[in-house]
């Protein structure tokens, strides 16, 4: 499938924003961040820039963005429009945390509750982004069980990671369990992306170019004659293929930049700050630790989409889906 | 509402594709894209057209394939096109409403007017029938061309898709699918007529008939030598010129 830009930095920026959101929604959940302006500002700022930017940047691709509006309408049959009530309801907490956060001095039920509402909005809002590749069929490396524990997981790795430089940028004692939860996090992520492209590599879509074309009773099918000597849309969107060499210097990219050397810098920075060093150099290990944690997601989710086949391709030639 | 349908009535227009008598002459796509070009979805954009690389929205296209090898061996000409899904996942992904599966025959269709072309229900489809305007920034497919079998300013014979109104072999039919009983139907059952991608589930309306068995070709014609010559005046000329 096509890698469009667009796609990918919405599903990255949204997947972090709600990362860090529901990462900092606990947090202050359980008590273990206190209302604080700056933490507020910054922290919920960045995770509802996050998100927005990516909301925005998903209407880029679109034919028509001033009917995206529409979106909403067909959430009974499409996850699609659930993501997209899913993502604007979630808005609703996350800003009243952020506002009773950053104003108030607020009791402790109202932000418990708040956190867990903000939280749990993020956590479904990503569930519905996974569930509208999981769902399908004609891409056999998107339907599977491995889809949606990958979009959680990378969110999960990089809204921890942005909440732990964020919290250690505040001093905040709870930047090491947020580090903790990082290291954690990008350690199932490295298991689960190695799983993911393990399946995708050993198993082959049931479709094949015999049933695509109801002709494998005589033999072997392969295409003879294109329908036409230049391409079409299917193919510019569907027919997007990357050479096996490259794939899996990427993927190396992804498990050495994206999941362990974050977490190293995170473990580094949390054991630094533990011994009594200057705040600074945990901020600076943090920080650099969540840029290289989202650089990551990047090229997994570009990774996602140029190595996923689409059954429409074995009527231009492909030889399996 | 893209949600499918929950009394549909019994009604499945469809298309069956005879590919044993399909010759590949692509006369089908070119009179669709004729006839669509100023029907329902119009228009049909082009990009580039006279150009290098020109590229469009077509409903129907004619690919070509091997099947099997040596004497047993076939090229078969395979026409595609939208195939009216019963369970069409094209339909249930729009997030606007904008696609739809209509209750009174089946046929699935695009407003123009709300789709907001984020082209999921191409990606939706296994069998490739939708295509994208960039032009017009909505998904286009193929109508079973609604602006001509229901239309009452043409000729009754010519109420049926145009692919099928212009095949030269024959090989396209156009009727109802869920009356056992219609010509379709019966011609379906008569030669196996099979469904594309049955494991994804998806239960296209549209039926293939394949190519029928071929006949094992007659035995090479083995030369005769006649002992003793040939007889007669063509004998003796013979035996003179082969002296």
């Amino acid at each position: 499938m096509h890698p469009s830009a667009s796609v990918i930095v919405f599903t990255v920026a949204s997947g972090a924003g709600y990362g860090l959101l529901a990462a900092l929604a606990l947090l202050a959940a359980f008590g273990l961040i206190v209302p604080n302006a700056g933490l507020g500002l910054v922290g919920f700022g960045l995770a509802l820039a996050l998100i927005t930017a990516g909301l925005l940047s998903s209407t880029l691709h679109l034919g028509h963005p001033e009917r995206a509006w529409r979106a909403f309408s067909q959430w009974r049959s499409s996850w699609l429009s659930r993501e997209a009530v899913a993502a604007v309801a979630t808005y609703v907490p996350a800003i009243l945390l952020a506002a009773v956060f950053v104003l108030f001095d607020a009791p402790g039920w109202l932000i418990a509750v708040l956190g867990l509402l903000a939280a749990a909005g993020a956590v479904a809002t990503i569930i519905c982004t996974a569930m509208i590749y999981r769902s399908l069929k004609p891409i056999s490396a998107w339907h599977n069980r491995l889809t949606v524990p990958g979009y959680l997981l990378l969110g999960a790795a990089t809204g921890l990671a942005l909440a732990h430089a964020i919290l250690a940028a505040f001093g905040s004692p709870a930047s090491a369990v947020a580090g903790a939860g990082a290291i954690a996090a990008l350690a199932a992520a490295f298991i689960q992306k190695r799983a993911y492209w393990r399946l995708i590599d050993e198993t082959s879509a049931a479709s094949t170019p015999e049933t695509a074309t109801g002709l494998g009773a005589i033999g072997r099918v392969r295409l003879f004659e294109p329908p036409h000597t230049g391409r079409n849309y299917l193919m510019r969107e569907m027919g997007f293929s990357v050479a096996r060499k490259h794939a899996e210097a990427l993927r190396r990219i992804v498990l050495v930049a994206g999941f362990v050397g974050p977490a190293w810098a995170v473990a580094l920075g949390i054991g630094l700050s533990s011994q009594g060093s200057a705040g600074g150099m945990t901020v600076v290990l943090g920080t650099a630790a969540a840029a290289a944690a989202l650089v990551g997601a990047l090229v997994e989710r570009w990774l996602f989409f140029a190595e996923a086949r689409h059954t429409t391709m074995l009527y231009y030639g492909a030889e399996r889906a | 509402m893209t949600c499918l349908p929950s009394s549909p009535s019994g009604k499945r227009l469809g298309l069956v594709i005879d590919l044993d008598t399909c010759v590949g002459c692509h006369a089908c796509a070119v009179a669709c894209k004729e006839w669509n070009a100023g029907g329902h979805s119009a228009p049909l954009t082009d990009t580039d057209p006279y150009g290098a690389d020109p590229t469009g929205v077509w409903f129907n296209r004619i690919h070509s394939f091997e099947a099997g090898d040596g004497p047993a061996g076939r090229t078969v000409h395979f026409p595609k096109s939208c195939l009216h899904c019963d369970e069409p996942a094209c339909v249930t992904v729009c997030p606007t409403g904008a696609s739809y599966k209509r209750a009174e025959d089946g046929i699935v269709l695009v407003n123009p007017d709300t789709c907001i072309g984020c082209k999921l229900c191409s990606w939706a489809c296994p069998y490739g029938a939708r295509e994208y305007d960039e032009d017009e920034g909505v998904m286009k497919k193929c109508t079973l061309c609604v602006d001509r079998i229901e239309n009452q300013n043409i000729p009754e014979i010519d109420r049926v898709p145009a692919c099928v109104s212009t095949c030269p072999s024959h090989a396209r039919h156009y009727g109802d699918l869920g009356d056992p009983a219609s010509a379709v139907s019966q011609l379906v059952a008569a030669r196996g007529g099979f469904d594309l991608m049955p494991e994804l589930g998806y239960r296209p309306v549209n039926k293939y008939l394949p190519p029928r068995p071929r006949e094992a070709p007659a035995p090479a014609p083995v030369a005769r030598v006649e002992e003793g010559g040939l007889p007669g005046f063509l004998g003796w000329v013979d035996r003179v010129l082969s002296r």
